[in-house]
This record gives structure tokens, C-alpha cells and sequence, in this order.
């Protein structure tokens, strides 16, 4: 890697403490950007010909709070400060006495803002790939498959919603802190699952998602090393993600769980993924991070599908059903139950669910493959036809197409 | 004399580098782990999973008591180690060279080892 690339990635790498830290500083997000865009700009002119600083976090938020300085006094008409050559150095204890204990609420700040709830999930999103990710507007317009004028302009009102919605600077108490952790977890799981859902070749775009998104929890986790739901996300991500090679055939096609090649699942995430889930466990305080991580950990530990531990399974989603009911998660369970005491019972168990689950793709699926299993055909039919017309993605519809012609082969 | 060679690495960094350039650092790693086997003198290779993945016991004090993440927080992290077998600081000072040469950035501590039992 050539010394450009490794400054590069130091400056990525620094860009979350260094971001949260201006903003802090600043209090508006522009400013902090922009501040922050100049120090990137006077690192990659200085750090070639005076070497690296020792700790490149702290030279970007010294020289950043320089240069938004200059900025506003430009702005107010103030003689121009000219320190391009005052020595970073004796600024740099005053960077070192940043209060460590204040970055982990600076950087949550900053993640909290990219996910603020006033913003649709699609802004949260790009807003928290261009701020804490560092991705260019470009990169982030060819995940989101849109022009990057249009993601231009998406930022752009995502960052005057929050204006709007103004941002809380004072040091939040326990109880902020654990809402502002829940909100920015949410953020990183739509984002994760933004990722997914996907044919091989948006598949292909959208891998940054994925990525990025365990990033931001790997992040978290850094800042909240011993919260339960937050290993617990990290581990769901990592258990997850992990079977991501084998999601698609060659041809494309959607590769149901129970059929995916086990080979090709990652197993160092999977270790990484059950090592952080032990860690949150050790707490004894499950949630529903924990619990969905727990659901996964146990797919990827049977050796083929007919090992699954399904009954196990079936508890977990119980356990979950509890603690956040949903229509979804009783779907979910739904197919750990037509496992252990068969199609019927199942059927059963998702029939109140018709009225809510009615514009649900994968309701009108679980329900075809259902029938499908006890023979009843036209049933079937009807299910898988309604499922089709729900298919977001052509993968979905050819999986459901295919359903249907072992129909008609029945 | 064994030596122990711990690697530190900025985590952070290296978590996000490229597949391409993973890739390539790796292969540059084992080119010289190869030689090294080859004159016979190296030992085990470990490389860590990452610090998030780690417990620590604090035993210095009672009861002792346990926490998530690393020992200390640092910088650079503990991201893996090498045993190898150096014939003297000279030599131990050269492998660490070749092999910071195939992986710049950060740092290698090299130390002997007193007694390693297997």
C-alpha cells in the first residue's frame, strides 16, 4: 500500500472521533464537516512532506477547530488568521485533554443524529454513510441505485431536518443514553438489512451496506464494550452475514437456508459471531438483538439442516414473541413449529395473522410452502400467486415461480 | 533463543482494509513465514480475532473480577503473534524488518522466551 493510501486510511479510520468531536465543538453538522473536509485537505498536504502526527485523531480535530474558526471569523469579517505554520504540537495537549470519557457520548451523538427518528430510514442511512462512514456522495448514490444528485439532495434535507429537530449537547443521563444506544442500533440494523433482500447484482451494490453496517456496531462496541444488546447486535450482524456467500446460486437464484451450501458460509465470522454472543450472555440480560443472534448461532452451528435444533428455536422465537410480540416473529416461529409438530399446526399458528400480514411477501411464501407440504394445491396456488405480486426483487419472484411449477408437477 | 514477536496494529485500520489489500499483505506474510519454516525456525502463528472478542480478569484484586475488552486500551491493539526462532538480537531485529516490510504500520515487540512449554 502506498503512503497516500495509508494516509487515506488513517484519516478514515480517525473520521468518527474526530467528526463527533467537532460537532461537539461546533454544534452544527455542516461546520463540523466542513471543518473536517479542510483538515483531511491540509493532512494530505502536510503529512507527506512532515510525516504522520503521532495521533492522527487529535491532529484533525486541532487542525479542524483551526480551520472552522477561520471559517466563522472570515464569515464575520475579522482579520484572517494566518496559522498554516504555527506548530500543530503545542495544540496537541490541548486535543489530549478532550475528555476521553465525553467521546463515547460524542461519537453516540453523532451516530444518534445520522439516526435520528424524525428521519425517514432511507436519509438515516445516507446521512450515517456520508458523516461516520466517510463514503463520497457518489459511492453512497450507486448503493442506493440513484443519481448522486438525488442522494445529493437527500443528505442535504436530512441535514436541515435535524437543524430543525435540533440536537441535544448536553451529556446525556443514563436514560438518554440507553434510548440514543437504541435508536442508532436500529439505524445500523436497517442498514444492515438494506443489504439484503437483494438479486446477486444489486447485491453486488449494496455489499458496502453490510459492511458498513458492521463497522458501525463493531464502533459501538468499541464505545459500549459491555452492553448486552449491543454484542448482541454485533453477533446477529456477524451470525448473518456470515451465510451471505451462499445466499445465491451461480444462476442467481435465491438459496433457501435449508438448502444453502454450509461450506461456503464464513466460519471465522461465525466463531467471531458466538464468541460475542457468550460475552452478552455472560450479563444475563437478554434482549431481542440477543435473541435473534441466538436464532442464528443456532443455524450455523448445525452441520446440515436436518441437525438444526429447532426446538430450541421455537423457544427462542417464544422468548421473543414476549418480549417484542410481533406478526413477524410469530411467521418466523411459524416455520420452527411446522418443523417440529408439523404443516397443520403451523398454518394454524399464522392464520390470525392474515388481517396485518395481508401486504406481506414472505406471509403469502411460508403460507404457499405450507399448503404445498400438505398437499392441498390450489390452496397453494393461491398463496404463492399472491406472494408474486408482493416479490420486491426478481430473486423473489423466481423463487416463487418456481414454487409453483413443482406445483403443477405434483 | 525463541523469541516472541507480538504484532500491534491500529484495529481500527486494519479492519478496514480492502479484501484486495488483506489479501496482499497476507501473501507478502506468508512468503516470509515460508522462508522462515524453511530454515526451520518458525513456530507457532496466530493471528487474534478482534479485540471486541475479548474477556479480561482482572486479578489484582479481590475478587477478582472480570470485564469486557482488552487489557488496556491502546492505539495500536494486539492483533497476533509469531514464535520464532532467532539466533540473536541481530537476527530477531532483521525478521522483524522483513517481516514489517510485508506489513507496514504499527509495531512489532520482539522478546525471548524464558521457558515455552507445548
Amino acid at each position: 500500500m502506498n503512503e497516500e493510501a495509508r494516509f487515506d486510511l488513517a484519516l478514515m479510520s480517525a473520521r468518527p472521533r474526530a467528526m463527533a468531536a467537532l460537532l461537539r465543538y461546533f454544534r452544527d453538522l455542516d461546520t463540523a464537516e466542513e471543518a473536517f473536509q479542510e483538515a483531511c485537505l491540509r493532512a494530505l498536504q502536510s503529512w507527506p512532506r512532515n510525516g504522520p502526527p503521532r495521533d492522527p485523531t487529535a491532529w484533525l480535530i486541532m487542525v479542524g477547530r483551526n480551520a472552522g474558526l477561520d471559517s466563522k471569523r472570515k464569515h464575520h469579517n475579522e482579520t484572517e488568521l494566518d496559522d498554516s505554520n504555527a506548530p500543530i504540537d503545542e495544540n496537541l495537549s490541548l486535543a489530549e485533554r478532550l475528555d476521553d470519557s465525553d467521546y463515547r457520548d460524542d461519537i453516540l451523538r453523532l451516530l444518534f443524529v445520522c439516526g435520528h427518528p424524525t428521519l425517514p430510514a432511507t436519509q438515516q442511512i445516507a446521512l450515517a454513510l456520508r458523516i461516520v462512514s466517510g463514503l463520497t456522495v457518489e459511492q453512497i448514490a450507486r448503493v442506493f441505485l440513484v443519481s448522486p444528485a438525488a442522494m445529493e439532495q437527500r443528505i442535504t434535507r436530512a441535514k436541515r431536518a435535524i437543524a430543525e429537530a435540533g440536537v441535544e449537547f448536553e451529556t446525556p443521563g443514563a436514560a438518554d443514553r440507553a434510548q440514543r444506544l437504541n435508536a442508532v442500533s436500529s439505524m445500523i440494523y436497517l442498514m444492515f438489512t438494506e443489504g439484503y433482500g437483494s438479486t446477486p447484482d444489486t447485491a453486488e451494490a449494496r455489499g458496502p451496506l453490510a459492511d458498513e453496517a458492521i463497522r458501525l456496531a463493531r464502533l459501538l462496541v468499541g464505545l459500549f464494550p459491555s452492553d448486552p444488546e449491543t454484542l448482541g447486535l454485533l453477533a446477529l450482524l456477524l451470525l448473518q452475514h456470515a451465510r451471505a456467500p451462499a445466499r445465491f446460486d451461480r444462476d442467481g437464484q435465491i438459496v433457501l437456508l435449508e438448502e444453502q451450501n454450509r461450506d461456503a458460509w464464513n466460519r471465522a465470522m461465525i466463531d467471531e459471531g458466538c464468541v460475542m454472543l457468550e460475552k452478552a450472555a455472560r450479563h444475563r440480560e437478554p434482549g431481542p438483538y440477543q435473541l435473534q443472534a441466538a436464532i442464528a448461532a443456532i443455524h450455523s452451528r448445525a452441520a446440515t439442516a436436518a441437525d438444526t435444533d429447532w426446538a430450541q428455536i421455537d423457544r427462542l422465537y417464544q422468548a421473543l414473541e414476549r418480549m417484542t410480540p410481533s406478526p413477524v416473529v410469530t411467521l418466523n416461529r411459524a416455520v420452527a413449529v411446522s418443523k417440529l409438530r408439523g404443516a397443520e399446526e403451523a398454518l394454524a399458528l399464522i392464520a390470525p395473522l392474515e388481517a396485518k400480514l395481508s401486504g406481506y411477501f414472505y406471509f403469502h411464501g411460508v403460507r404457499g410452502a405450507l399448503l404445498k407440504q400438505l398437499g392441498r394445491a390450489d390452496a397453494a396456488r393461491e398463496s404463492l400467486n399472491r406472494a408474486i405480486a408482493l416479490a420486491s426483487t426478481v430473486a423473489e419472484a423466481d423463487h416463487i415461480r418456481r414454487e409453483l411449477d413443482s406445483l403443477v408437477a405434483q | 533463543m525463541q523469541y516472541v514477536f507480538l504484532c500491534y496494529h491500529n484495529e481500527k485500520e486494519v479492519f478496514a482494509w480492502s479484501k484486495e489489500h488483506e489479501t496482499q499483505v497476507i501473501e507478502k506474510l506468508l512468503a516470509v513465514q515460508e522462508k522462515l519454516a524453511q530454515q526451520g525456525r518458525l513456530g507457532p502463528v496466530a493471528r487474534l480475532m478482534p479485540t471486541s472478542t475479548a474477556t479480561t480478569l482482572h486479578k489484582n484484586r479481590e475478587p477478582a473480577v472480570v470485564t469486557d475488552g482488552p487489557f488496556a486500551e491502546t492505539r495500536e491493539q494486539l492483533l497476533g503473534f509469531y514464535v520464532i526462532e532467532c539466533k540473536d538480537q541481530e537476527e530477531a531485529i532483521e525478521t522483524a524488518r522483513e517481516l514489517g516490510v510485508a506489513n507496514p504500520g504499527g509495531a512489532y515487540e520482539f522478546r525471548p522466551i524464558l521457558m515455552l512449554q507445548r
